[in-house]
Parts: structure tokens; sequence; C-alpha cells
């Protein structure tokens, strides 16, 4: 026998995906959620970007040297998307070291810690979020204004529209008035904020990205957004004076960012389509808890983070009826 | 009409470039290597021996046991040889070796592999044919080779009243079906109706891939009197296999670790049924089969009617030979084929197409880490995890694995297919499934 021939077992094809495919194709639907940022909040924002990025890729670089691996996991593009997350998810006057500190802990007590990529319980971007906010809650709620409302002036603070209600209503127990004006600022990304959660318009466009390339589906996103609308929903028709309206929900605070890119991390949320949704189903629950009678104005990150710790139960109790599993008669 | 589809799959390129190539008779090889296992079951028994002088069609192994089918000469020529081969199992296995003399003469009273019944075989009783079917050797042609008459002979308290028949071909570069379809339509139909006279059913199905529709029009044209319906499926890997397609013909779910029986259904390839015809019709013995011999490494991919027992050099010779080196051979579809240690293995029953690749299409980055991405989840057609059974096949887990209904993987690949981490996640459940069932014989 004189030829050599390569043996393995089917499939002999493959679909041509690849891990640094997929992260590539989120990080690219984080582009128009950071252009935004950089746009209504300067050299600030692209400061945060890019610390947020580098930190990571040093603490994934580091953490992969004391472990004796090779560094190619480097290139699968997962720092560098937990990097823009973490930035995207704080305020833009994030001081540089509260940046380089939040890619650290993002890298290595929320993902390296477990082993690395696809092994973590905890979306990373949001341990290091919580992290710094539970450490550092001054700096991680000071808010600046947009450049176009501070009108030149540098470092004009401001609050979350979130915030401004839970204040008010704590202090007068009723809600601030809101001009529909307000709205479109909402949309647009033209109001306090974390980088990322600013601009509705601009996560959505990445969301439609990211559906088309089919990176997600409908189930996290989709069920995450529609159980906090219907909750607040609930409360604002019973007191329209105490409790803001969905709409109000919907385009402030991380939701969108969260119900799209934080809670379909694919790594720390479930596999089945039931799961998904009671997955997101959860996670909307959870926010609408905390926004309304929490302690904080904001309950995504928290939510997603409770929900990720449920998930490996979730994938327990949902796994897929099997094809076959009928009675008598195939019917 | 609602057409119900299996849930999950997905639609690999199809890679169909021999589509328009008419079937060709494939040359005289100058060795027969003709192994006696090439059906599901037991192996036949060779019933000649070195020296003896056999005639085409002649019988030179018997069926031992009820799933097992008798095997016959597939040229004329002298047995030069009951000894080991390699087989396309990867390992060598009793064959028979024949070296043809050139006449490729089929015995008295077959002339040509002709011998027309003077009676209508439609009037003769099921049993009888079912007789006739398995003397004929006739196994599916699909590529899982079970033997047609155990198919064809439901046990008593089995009601069967749909026949369906497989003209899916949803493997990609295989085109085999496809031609037959196209260039045998009488040889097709004339199965369908004795199969349906065997079974004594009432509703008779055609499945097609949407993606033949040359295919569609011709046995659409062809059934218009004769009750049989002809539907068009949707292309999704893998239509073709059995379940799916009763659930995309009928709306039934064969059961876990059913047959389809046990929903009223018989399934059968359309080559199987024209093999069906010749054994009936003519009397003539499954000798040859219709096979897609392709691949980017071939010069001129062609659909060949080949003889069993011819090797795979001789089919690549047939093709113009090579353009290129070739890493993998591989017989089958590129999605469930299984590749070959050498292409001096024989055709066999079951060799539905040869693929042969060059170095460009042959894969090799290197796994990573399961990012849960759920892809495999949502390409599985048998609803199972995946990326959980694997895992837990991996790590020798073989009670896990079971529970998550490792046994009910049909082994289509489709999750391999689409992991972006590059686990080998069908190859890890497979093994698993033979560690279970080892298991089980033991207990």
């Amino acid at each position: 026998m004189t030829e050599q021939y390569y043996l393995s077992s089917s499939p002999h094809m493959h679909s041509g995906a690849t891990t640094d495919k997929v992260m590539r194709d989120v990080i690219y639907a984080l582009l128009p959620a950071c252009l935004t940022a950089v746009w209504f909040f300067g050299l600030a924002a692209l400061t945060t970007l890019l610390l947020c990025v580098a930190s990571c890729l040093v603490a994934e670089a580091a953490c992969l040297k004391l472990q004796g691996r090779a560094q190619t996991p480097l290139a699968d593009g997962s720092a560098v998307l937990t990097g823009l997350l973490l930035a995207l998810n704080l305020p833009a006057a994030a001081p540089w070291w509260l940046a380089v500190l939040g890619g650290g802990v993002a890298i290595v007590i929320g993902k390296q810690v477990y082993g690395g990529l696809g092994y973590n319980l905890f979306n990373p971007a949001l341990v290091a979020r919580v992290v710094l906010l539970i450490s550092f809650p001054i700096q991680m709620t000071s808010w600046t204004a947009p450049l176009s409302s501070a009108s030149g002036v540098d470092a004009v603070t401001m609050a979350t529209p979130l915030g401004e209600w839970k204040t008010a209503v704590m202090l007068t127990g009723k809600l601030p008035a809101v001009q529909s004006a307000d709205y479109l600022n909402y949309l647009t990304g033209n109001m306090a904020g974390c980088l990322g959660e600013v601009s509705a318009v601009a996560v959505l466009i990445g969301a439609a990205y990211l559906f088309w390339r089919r990176i997600i589906t409908w189930h996290i996103p989709l069920t995450f957004v529609v159980t906090v609308a219907v909750l607040t929903g609930i409360f604002w028709l019973v007191d329209p004076t105490r409790y803001p309206d969905p709409l109000l929900h919907l385009l402030t605070g991380g939701l969108l960012l969260g119900a799209f890119f934080m809670a379909t991390d694919m790594v720390t949320s479930p596999v089945s389509s039931t799961g998904m949704i009671i997955f997101g189903f959860g996670c909307g629950l959870i926010t609408v808890l905390i926004r309304l009678f929490g302690g904080y104005p904001e309950g995504v990150s928290f939510a997603i983070l409770l929900m990720n710790a449920a998930t490996p139960l979730i994938d327990r109790y949902t796994p897929p009826r099997k094809f076959g599993a009928v009675g008598e008669g195939g019917r | 009409m609602k057409i119900k589809r299996f849930s999950g799959g997905l639609h690999p390129p199809e890679h169909k470039s021999t589509a328009a190539r008419a079937i060709e008779q494939c040359s005289l090889p100058d060795e027969l290597v003709i192994p006696l296992a090439q059906h599901i079951g037991a192996p036949a028994e060779p019933c000649v021996v070195i020296g003896d002088t056999v005639a085409k069609g002649q019988l030179i192994a018997q069926p031992r046991g009820f799933v097992s089918v008798p095997i016959h000469a597939s040229s004329s020529g002298v047995v030069t040889a009951v000894e080991p081969r390699l087989h396309p199992m990867g390992r060598p296995l009793l064959a028979i070796v024949i070296k043809p003399d050139g006449r490729d003469a089929w015995p008295d009273g077959l002339e040509g592999g002709m011998n027309p019944l003077l009676v209508n075989p439609l009037t003769l009783p099921p049993s009888r044919l079912r007789d006739m079917v398995c003397n004929a050797g006739v196994v599916g042609l699909g590529g899982a080779t079970f033997p047609t008459h155990v198919k064809l002979s439901p046990p008593g308290g089995k009601k069967i009243d749909t026949l369906i028949l497989n003209g899916v071909e949803c493997e990609p570069y295989l085109t085999a079906d496809h031609r037959l379809m196209l260039e045998e339509t009488g040889r097709v139909l004339a199965g369908i109706d004795i199969l349906r006279r065997i079974l004594g059913v009432e509703r008779v199905c055609i499945g097609i891939e949407e993606n033949k529709p040359d295919a569609i029009a011709v046995m659409r044209d062809a059934c218009v009197r004769r009750d049989i319906e002809v539907i068009a499926l949707k292309v999704m890997y893998p239509q073709g296999a059995e379940k799916q397609l009763i659930l995309a013909v009928t709306g039934r779910q064969t059961p876990s670790g059913g047959l389809p029986m046990d929903v009223g259904v018989v399934v059968q390839n359309v080559g199987t049924a024209a093999a069906v015809a010749d054994a009936i019709i003519h009397g003539r013995p499954l000798v040859e089969r219709i096979a897609t011999i392709t691949g980017p490494a071939l010069v001129e991919p062609k659909n060949l009617r080949i003889r069993i027992g011819t090797s795979l050099r001789h089919l690549v010779a047939e093709c113009g030979g090579l353009r290129e080196e070739v890493v993998k051979v591989i017989m089958g579809g590129p999605m469930m084929g299984q590749t070959q240690l050498s292409l001096d293995v024989p055709a066999i029953r079951g060799t539905s197409g040869l693929l042969l690749l060059g170095k460009n299409a042959v894969a090799t980055r290197s796994e990573g880490p399961c990012i849960r991405c759920a892809r495999c989840v949502s390409v599985c057609p048998a609803r199972l995890l995946p990326t959980t059974i694997s895992a837990y096949a991996r790590r020798d887990m073989i009670a896990e694995a079971e529970r998550f209904n490792a046994l009910d993987c049909i082994e289509c690949g489709c999750c391999a297919y689409s992991c972006p981490a590059r686990i080998p996640l069908v190859q890890s459940i497979r093994q698993v499934k033979g560690a279970i069932l080892a298991k089980r014989r033991l207990s």
C-alpha cells in the first residue's frame, strides 16, 4: 500500500463556523453602540473603551502565561469582547484605574478562575461591573451629561433617568415629569448613563446584526424585554404617578444592552429554547423587582448574574423533548 | 396539504455537480472482490471454491439466517480466492475473488440478464414475491443495506398502511438516485407496484427534495395514473433519514427505539425499488448498482453503474483518474460516509457514492472549548443535547450519556458540522453508543 489516506469518522464537511468568527460578529454588533458612546461622551468614552479592551487582553495573556498555556486563545476575540462589554457598562466619567481594574477583575475573577473561555458560570463583564459597583459606588454612579446637552462645558453631572425617578419617588412619593422630547433623547442616547446603555437605537442596530448572522435567537431577548414591559406596564396602569411607563423602562438603564448582548452570552445562558425562555423571563422578573422595589435604580446586571447562576439548573430540567418521545401510533 | 417538516437539520452546500451526468456503464475490472459481509445482518456463507467457473448472477454465497441474503457473482469468470480482503469497514473480511473472463455471460435461461416472467407479477402471492426478493439478494440501497425482504415481512400485529419511497438523496455530492429517477423511471415504478402488492398498502408516496425539480416532474408525470403521491420536500439535511422522512410525509413520529412499522410505514429507497423490479420481472439478482463517483480531486466525476466487487481504484480510473493528490477517500456522502484506508477496497451493495477529497477540502483546525452556542442543539434532528452527551462521553460517563438519550442519536453529523469550536460531537456520541450497547449486552 503506497498511499496514505486520512481516516476520520463522519461528517467530512464543516460549516466553516469558528469560535473567533462568532466573537468577531458580536464585536461588530457592538460597534454602533461604541460609536454613539464616543459621539455623545467624546474622548472620555474612547479612552474607557480602549483601556478596558487593553486591560482585558493583558489580563488574559498574563493568566495564560501563569497557567503555562499557549497564547493562541488570545486571538479568539473573547477578551476583546469582554473588554468592550465592560466599557459599555461603565459611566463615561469612569477614572482610568476603574476601567483597568474592571478589565482585570472581568478576566481573572470572571473568567480564568473557572478555566477560561466556555467554562465561566457568570458573564465576566457583569462580574466586573458588579464588583466595581459595590466597591466604588461613587465612581460608578457619577454620571456625566452627554456633550451636546453640556454645551461645551466638561463634566457636568446629571442623574440617569432611572436614578432621577428613583430619587424623586423616594423623596416626594411622586414621579418627576417626563417630556415627550426626553423619549427621543432616550432613544438616540442623548442622556446620562453607562456608555452602552444610553442609545437604544445603536443597541438595536447591533442586535439586528446578531439576528441576521444567527448568533442569537429571539428566545432570551424577547422574553426578557416582554416580561419587563408587561410587568412594569401593570404597575404603571395601577398607579401612573408612582411608576414610570413601560417605554421609559425599555429605553433607559441597561435593559436593551443587557437583553441583547449580556443575557444572550452563550457561555452563561441555557442551551435549549425552553431553557432560554425561562432564563429571559427570570431576567425580566428580577430586573423589574429590583427597579421597582430594590435599593438600586437599575437591576439588569444583578438579574442576569442571578440567572447565570441558575443556568446549570435550568439546563438540567429543560432538555428538549427527544424525537420519538410519543405515545402509541406516533401521533 | 400542510407538510410537516422535522425539526433541526441544516443545509450544507450541495456540490451536486454530477446531477446532469447521465448514468454510464462502468467497464469490467480485472478482478472482482465480493465481500460476504455487505448487508446488515449475518454475512453470507460461500458456496463456491477456488477454481470454480461462475456465470454472472450465479449464486456464490448463501444467506445465514433470516436477516441475511444470498450473494451472486457480478460477472462471469473463475473463482481465484476465498480469503479475507480489506473491506470498506476498515478491516480484512472474508471475500470471494473472481477473475472475470471478459464475456460477462449470464447463465443459460437468463440471456442478457433478462428472463421475462411469463405471468403478471402482480398476480403472484406476496409471500412468493418476498421470497424472490430475498433470493435475488436485494438489500436497502440507500446505504444502510438492511435486507429488503425483512422490511417487507412485518410481524402479524403490525398493520402497514403507507409505503414511502425515499428519493430524497440529501447527502451533498450524491446524485445517483436523482439520475435513476430521471433515466430509469420505469424500473422504479415497476418496483413500486411490486412493493405495494407485497405490503398490500393503499397509500404510496415518493419523497424527493425540492432541489431536484426535474426528477419531481418526471416522477409526477409517471405517477399520474398510478395513484402515487410525489411529495416535494424542503431541502434540509437529513431529510432522507427514515424517521425524519416519515414525519415530513405523514406527520407521524416514529417512537424512540421503535421502527417505521410501528407507525404503519415501510420506507424503501428508490434504488431498492428498481432492484426489486429486476429481481421479480427479470429474475435478475442484485449484482450491480448506481453510484456517484465524485469529488474535487477527480478529473471527471460521473454517475456509474458498477458491478459489486469493483475496486475503488478501478472506479477512479473510469473517471479519468485524479487531478490532485487525494488525502481523504470517502465511501458514501460527506455527511455520513466512511473514510477508506485504500483504493483497493471493493464497492459493495451499500456503496452509494465515492468521494475523493484533496488537501483543500479537508479541514484541519484544532478543537477549542465549547462556548455553549447551542448550534448543535438547534440542528439536532433527534432533538438531543449533543454537547452534553459528548461531554459525558468523553469523560467515560456512560450512564449519564445514556440518560441524556445518547442511543437516540441518528449519527447524521449535523452537530459536528455546525460546531464553531470544532468539537467532534457526533464522533464521541457514536463511541459512547457502542459503549452503552456493549454494557447492555454484558448485563
